[in-house]
């Protein structure tokens, strides 16, 4: 019966191993490629959020339909429709009265102790609403359907509420990736607010569990900072916006080397029912590291000719 | 071709109600790994180049959504699919037990190298954590998710294998 067939399939096939071998070489380029730049993003993405992401849309949708079904026995389309939309608005709503009540409550109390320039709420802002959570169990990251068309770019800080999520890490036209504070290779420069110390907040897969991320790095020998204490994004940060609040300090305990403090603390933002989210459309002024090396070699090398000219005027003074 | 695009199709659709539908059914914070057993269902019934191939596609677009870098899940998931190709000899569709040891084997397998990868490698040592906190459950749920998707996945191959057979027929006579 197979006479014609045979042949035909066994054309076809190249022996498993030697694929398995070239697969692997392409994982392995891939890898070394995406580490060291990121030429394969565009195009990757491009495809992907075309093929993808209206389909994701479509089932985001319907799980959040039936969630919605779950949560209450109420299925009228339209209540939700309309639920769905006033909340944002209340979403939104309640971001901008957290953020008066929280600036009256620190003008009013923390007026004299710094003049912290908590011009967060001036930022530019896009709503945007979240298709697709990190599939496996490692990660805490999720996908938005809005990208580099609503003028979005990496980098971005993203907010829910009034606390901060994390930023956007991958951008394609119609979506984007959230790599969230939560998540285990996250870390966030910090301050405390009200003693103004600097420490570094890091996300935690084991504690993540518990509903806290860790804190280190907090040097403080005067035990100023204690349980409930406001964290927010400090100055230093390469990434963040200076001022947005991360959490509230939960424990505080001493490192082995008695000089700096760990902990945890309780994030503002509730990161299992995330639906909105903002992103803030300012980027932090970023600068790099080599500028500033050139800066300082320019320096120095103008210096060393002021010197040379120097030398060389002493060196025609003297015969 | 007929098979190519249901299995391209399956692949997105899992891929999707895994980052969405699971999400909202998640126990404890724990959702079923649907591409592992999409990948290991396609190397038991099709051999290991098949499984090979799913399972790179399969991790290539873990990678670009949700991945720290692309490549990394594709070599994982493509080494699972060609390690249960080997069981293809063995394989019978009737037999349950064999798809569902193969599972919970590849999600451990799996889930042991995500963590050396990308954890261990960062200096994270609690391995007894994550495995009795995240692998585990994880592939406790896999495996009962495996229960009703693999059946499913099954008759679709059984409905393609028919599809073939009757075609070749044709061509033939």
């Amino acid at each position: 019966m197979s006479p014609v067939i045979k042949p035909k399939k066994e054309k076809f096939t190249l022996p498993s191993k030697y694929l398995l071998f070239i697969l692997t070489i392409i994982c392995c380029v891939l890898m070394v490629l995406t580490f060291t730049s990121d030429i394969f993003n565009k195009p990757l993405n491009y495809v992907v959020g075309y093929i993808i992401v209206p389909y994701q849309r479509g089932i985001s949708s319907i799980g959040g339909y039936i969630s919605d079904k779950k949560d209450a026995l109420v299925n009228v389309y339209d209540l939700i429709n309309e639920n769905q939309q006033l909340r944002e608005k209340i979403e939104q709503l309640e971001d901008e009265n957290t953020q008066l009540l929280q600036d009256k409550y620190e003008l009013n109390t923390l007026r004299d102790l710094y003049e912290l320039d908590n011009t967060y709420e001036n930022y530019e802002k896009i709503g945007a609403s979240v298709i697709y959570r990190d599939s496996g169990n490692w990660f805490s990251t999720f996908i938005i359907d809005k990208g580099y068309r609503s003028g979005i770019t990496p980098d971005m800080n993203v907010i829910c509420g009034n606390g901060l999520v994390g930023k956007i890490s991958v951008v394609g036209p119609n979506w984007s990736k959230v790599t969230s504070i939560i998540s285990d290779n996250s870390n966030v420069s910090s301050t405390v607010l009200k003693s103004q110390n600097n420490i570094i907040v890091s996300g935690s897969l084991e504690e993540m569990k518990n509903g806290v991320i860790l804190f280190s790095q907090l040097i403080d020998d005067e035990d100023k900072v204690s349980e409930g204490d406001k964290v927010v994004t400090s100055d230093i940060s390469d990434k963040y916006l200076p001022g947005i609040l991360i959490g509230y300090i939960s424990t505080v305990n001493p490192d082995p080397n008695n000089l700096t403090k760990s902990g945890t603390l309780i994030p503002a933002v509730d990161f299992e029912h995330i639906e909105d989210v903002l992103i803030i459309t300012q980027l932090k002024q970023y600068v790099d590291e080599e500028e500033i090396n050139n800066g300082y070699n320019s320096l120095t090398f103008s210096e060393d000719l002021l010197n040379e000219d120097d030398a060389t005027e002493e060196s025609t003074d003297t015969p | 071709m007929k098979r190519f695009i249901i299995t391209v199709f399956l692949l997105i659709t899992l891929f999707i109600l895994q980052g969405t539908l699971f999400r909202a059914l998640s126990f404890a914070d724990t959702v079923p790994n649907l591409l592992i057993i999409f990948t290991v269902s396609v190397s038991l019934m099709r051999g290991d180049t098949a499984g090979m191939l799913v399972g790179f596609f399969c991790g290539l677009l873990l990678d670009i959504f949700t991945g720290p870098t692309i490549g990394l899940y594709a070599l994982i998931y493509m080494y699972i699919g060609y390690f249960n190709g080997g069981f293809n000899k063995i394989f019978f569709p009737e037999d349950i037990k064999l798809p569902m040891i193969m599972v919970i084997v590849s999600d451990i397998l799996y889930g042991f190298f995500v963590y050396i990868l990308l954890f261990l490698l960062r200096g994270r040592t609690e391995f007894s954590y994550y495995f009795t906190k995240v692998i585990f459950p994880e592939s406790i749920y896999t495996i009962i998710v495996t229960v009703i998707i693999y059946p499913l996945l099954l008759f679709i191959n059984k409905l393609l294998e028919k599809d073939e057979m009757r075609k070749a027929r044709k061509f033939v006579s």
